[in-house]
C-alpha cells in the first residue's frame, strides 16, 4: 500500500500546481482506505513510510519541504486517531479526509510561521490552503470511499 | 450522482463546518481595503517602506541577486526574481491590503497594508 501511495505521490508531482503548497494530496486515498480496512496504525505506517520515502525520492531528505510534509502527515495522523471514532453510521472517508485536511493545512502553517517565515503576512494565504483542504479533502473522501465499499459490499 | 451515495449524514455536518471555517477565514483575513504602502522585507527584516503614491522600481538584494519590486498606479509586483520556479512573479499585481508577494529562494516579500494593519509582526 506505502508503494501505491509513493506512486501516486509521484504521479502528483508531475501536475503543475498553480500555487506553492495546493495539492490535491492524491496519496492520501491510500491512507484513508488502509485506515478503513486495516486501522490506525497500518495507516500511520503508510503515510510516513510515503513521507520519507518520497523526500529520499525527490532528493528532499531533512530539507524544508519534508518537514512540511511530515508535519502535515502527522497532524492529520493524530486527528485521523480520534476521527476513527466517530459512529461509522454516521461519519464515513469524506468526513476523515476533510478533517485530516485542514489538520495537514494547520500543521503546514505552523511549521512555517515558527521556522521558514515568521511573519504574520501569511495569514493572507489561510483562507486559499482551507479551501483548498475542503475542496480535496471532499474528493480524496469520496474517491476512497469507493473503493472501501467496492471490497465491503459482500 | 454516484458520489452522493458515499457522502453520509455527519459527513454533511462536516461539509458545513469546513464551509463555515472557510468563509469565516475568508471574511476575516481578506476583508481589507486598498492600500497605500507596502513594506518590503530581505531576509526576514524590512528592507523599505514605501508608500504606493509614487511610481518607481526598487531593487531588493537578497543570496541568490537581486529582485525588482514595481510601484505603478498604487499597484505592486515583483517584476523580476533570480529563482527557479518564478511563483512571485507570476503572481503579478497586487493591490489590497494585506496582499503579500513571497520569492523564498532569494528571501525578498513584499507586503500591502493599509491605514489599518489588522496584523503586525510585533503585536500578533
Amino acid at each position: 500500500m506505502a508503494a501505491i501511495a509513493l506512486g501516486l505521490t509521484v504521479l502528483e508531482n508531475a501536475i503543475p500546481s498553480p500555487l506553492p503548497g495546493v495539492k490535491p494530496g492524491l496519496a492520501n486515498i491510500v491512507t484513508l482506505i488502509v485506515l478503513a480496512r486495516y486501522g490506525w496504525r497500518a495507516a500511520a505506517w503508510v503515510s510516513l513510510l510515503r513521507v520519507v520515502a518520497g523526500s529520499l525520492l525527490f532528493g528532499n531528505f531533512l530539507a524544508p519541504g519534508f518537514f512540511l510534509s511530515l508535519s502535515g502527515a502527522f497532524c492529520s495522523l493524530l486527528v485521523l486517531a480520534f476521527a476513527q471514532h466517530l459512529p461509522a453510521r454516521w461519519f464515513g472517508p469524506v468526513s476523515h479526509s476533510i478533517y485530516a485536511a485542514f489538520a495537514h493545512i494547520t500543521g503546514q502553517m505552523l511549521v512555517v510561521y515558527l521556522w521558514l517565515i515568521p511573519h504574520a503576512g501569511i495569514a493572507y494565504l489561510i483562507p486559499v490552503f482551507a479551501a483548498a483542504a475542503l475542496v480535496f479533502g471532499t474528493a480524496n473522501g469520496l474517491i476512497a470511499s469507493r473503493f472501501i465499499g467496492a471490497s465491503e459490499s459482500a | 450522482m454516484g458520489a452522493l451515495q458515499h457522502i453520509k449524514h455527519g459527513d454533511w455536518l462536516t461539509l458545513l463546518l469546513g464551509g463555515i471555517c472557510v468563509a469565516l477565514l475568508v471574511l476575516k483575513l481578506w476583508g481589507e481595503g486598498p492600500a497605500d504602502k507596502a513594506i518590503i522585507r530581505s531576509g526576514g527584516k524590512i528592507f523599505r517602506i514605501v508608500s504606493l503614491s509614487r511610481d518607481q522600481q526598487i531593487e531588493v538584494p537578497g543570496p541568490l541577486g537581486i529582485s525588482i519590486i514595481s510601484i505603478l498606479n498604487r499597484k505592486v509586483r515583483i517584476a523580476s526574481d533570480p529563482g527557479p520556479r518564478q511563483y512571485c512573479v507570476r503572481q503579478g499585481w497586487l493591490q489590497q491590503s494585506g496582499e503579500i508577494a513571497l520569492c523564498l529562494p532569494n528571501q525578498v516579500s513584499v507586503e500591502l497594508t493599509g491605514s489599518q494593519k489588522k496584523y503586525d509582526s510585533i503585536s500578533y
